[in-house]
């Protein structure tokens, strides 16, 4: 899976957890969840719970603590799927 | 000391109508919220009616941002959050302050938090997936969930209280608020309580054989309080709220005021001399309605309606005959008497805020809502009250003070005065 596509399937994941709809469109791979999309900090656990699911990986403590940047989370995704593959 | 304390907003979400037009439309003309509940039969439950509002979870889009609605599962919050917004809008305020407000707090009672949501702790933590739960357990399986979500987003910064006293927590909730106001702790609180009875806490109660059985195809006859085939109480859910507010306060932003509450006792018997886990002392139910009297300043004879505890089981009768003693009335000098849970049902902690509501929409409107299926009254409470203070249909008339009480397992008791405003 590419990083354009990790990054879209991303997205959807992060839907219910942003109120601004327009922003969370336009993100790139700096966007910073808490600061930039407002999401609530104790959120990152759900998504991280939603990402494990959408990706068929498990995500462990080390990694799910890098994951603020929409690029670390792709980092982290793609680095379990190829793990797993 | 000294503040007078009035009610400006009001909120419902009942099982005979979400909403205060609804809900007043509901209790003028006895309609019952009472259904026949197919999973009770399958579950071989001996009573098969609920009183359930008609909740959709849709009523809360823009009650609550998107983000906090999507992962709430626990119903009586969600009864909660509504009923308390809608009091709070009708108090003429707007949801969202981006300040805190310091000088308002919150008291929302409940009884247990949603077990719908502690069995899917429950059963992944049992799955060794406790991993999964999220981020969204913990604040609805604490009590003070649903004061957490009310104050969160009105942004409250007073006392923020949840309380906890069986059938008596929202009469309670209800004195608290009033008490932290008359005594210059706030200038606002909202208060209430809600309660979602799910088929776990359902079954306790249907194992004790305190629940209507015996008509369970006419589920609309089968709360029958003050009855003589009164046989059991019907479980309900719902949520009821106030605000309540100082009124030199709510005099000087113009707010419009529909009724005083003049005071209030909650005590207990102490569950001795024949109270119990489960039955109110007569002592201590008495000594609460006549400390509620002399508190508000009032005198027994002033009393125009008695909106009771009346659940529909044999508690009814020693109810009245308690009533009786603290307001030495009897006969035709009897103030009349209503109970909403004829319609309603008993819906435990969110009883007493949905009854404190609805005495708050006959003082304003000037009608005593009818006693639904009261058609075989129990001669022996007759006998005490006089045929004429027990209306079965709407009853116009002129209503100044209501009694409102609430007596709650571990035998705990609470009664309000609540009063018409006059300047």
């Amino acid at each position: 899976m590419s990083r354009e596509e990790i990054l879209s399937e991303l997205k959807k994941v992060l839907v219910p957890y942003t109120e601004n709809k327009e922003m969370l469109a336009g993100i790139t791979e700096e966007t910073d969840l808490i600061k930039d999309l407002n999401i609530n900090s104790a959120n990152l656990v759900d998504i991280i719970i939603d990402a494990e699911s959408q990706y068929n990986i498990e995500i462990d403590f080390d990694s799910a603590e890098k994951m603020y940047t929409v690029g670390n989370c792709i980092d982290v995704i793609a680095e379990k799927i190829n793990h797993s593959a | 000391m000294g503040g007078r304390v009035v009610v400006t907003g009001l909120g419902v979400v009942s099982p005979n109508g979400i909403g205060i037009p609804d809900f007043l439309q509901a209790i003028q003309n006895g309609v019952s919220g009472i259904k026949f509940v197919p999973e009770y039969e399958e579950l071989k439950f001996n009573c098969q009616v609920s009183g359930t509002p008609a909740f959709e979870w849709e009523q809360l889009r823009n009650y609550i941002p998107e983000t906090s609605l999507y992962g709430l599962k626990g119903k009586g919050i969600a009864f909660g959050i509504k009923a308390a917004l809608d009091a709070w809008m009708d108090a003429g305020n707007e949801i969202y302050s981006p300040h805190t407000l310091w000088d308002t707090g919150c008291v929302f009672g409940s009884s247990v938090s949603d077990t719908d949501v502690i069995k899917n702790a429950i059963t992944r933590v049992d799955a060794k997936e406790s991993k999964k739960l999220g981020s969204r357990v913990v604040e609805q399986i604490m009590n003070s969930g649903v004061t957490a979500y009310i104050s969160g987003r009105l942004g409250l910064g007073n006392k923020i209280v949840n309380n906890s006293a069986a059938c008596a927590t929202g009469t309670q909730s209800v004195l608290m608020g009033y008490e932290y106001i008359k005594f210059g702790m706030a200038k606002r609180m909202v208060v209430g309580s809600c309660e979602y009875v799910d088929k776990y806490i359902f079954g306790g109660f249907d194992s004790m054989r305190v629940l209507s059985r015996k008509f369970n195809h006419e589920p609309q006859k089968a709360s029958r309080p003050m009855s003589l085939t009164a046989g059991g109480f019907v479980p309900g859910s719902g949520a009821g709220a106030l605000v309540l507010e100082d009124l030199d306060y709510a005099l000087a932003r113009g707010a419009k005021i529909y009724a005083e509450i003049l005071g209030g006792s909650t005590n207990s018997g102490g569950q001795r001399n024949g109270g119990s886990m489960t039955a109110p002392a007569a002592d201590g139910v008495i000594k609460c309605i006549n400390e509620a009297i002399k508190l508000s300043n009032i005198d027994a004879s002033e009393i125009d309606l008695v909106s009771g505890h009346l659940t529909a089981t044999i508690a009814d009768k020693f109810e009245i005959e308690n009533w009786s003693k603290a307001l030495k009335r009897s006969g035709d000098a009897f103030p009349m008497v209503n109970s909403l849970k004829s319609m309603v049902g008993h819906s435990l902690s969110a009883a007493g805020s949905l009854e404190t509501v609805a005495a708050v929409l006959q003082i304003v409107n000037n009608f005593v809502h009818p006693n639904v299926n009261l058609d075989d009254p129990n001669p022996e409470i007759i006998e005490i009250t006089g045929e004429n203070n027990l209306p079965t249909k709407k009853i116009n008339r002129e209503i100044n003070i209501v009694a409102k009480a609430n007596f709650g397992f571990g035998d705990v008791n609470t009664c309000l005065i609540i009063s018409k405003y006059n300047n």
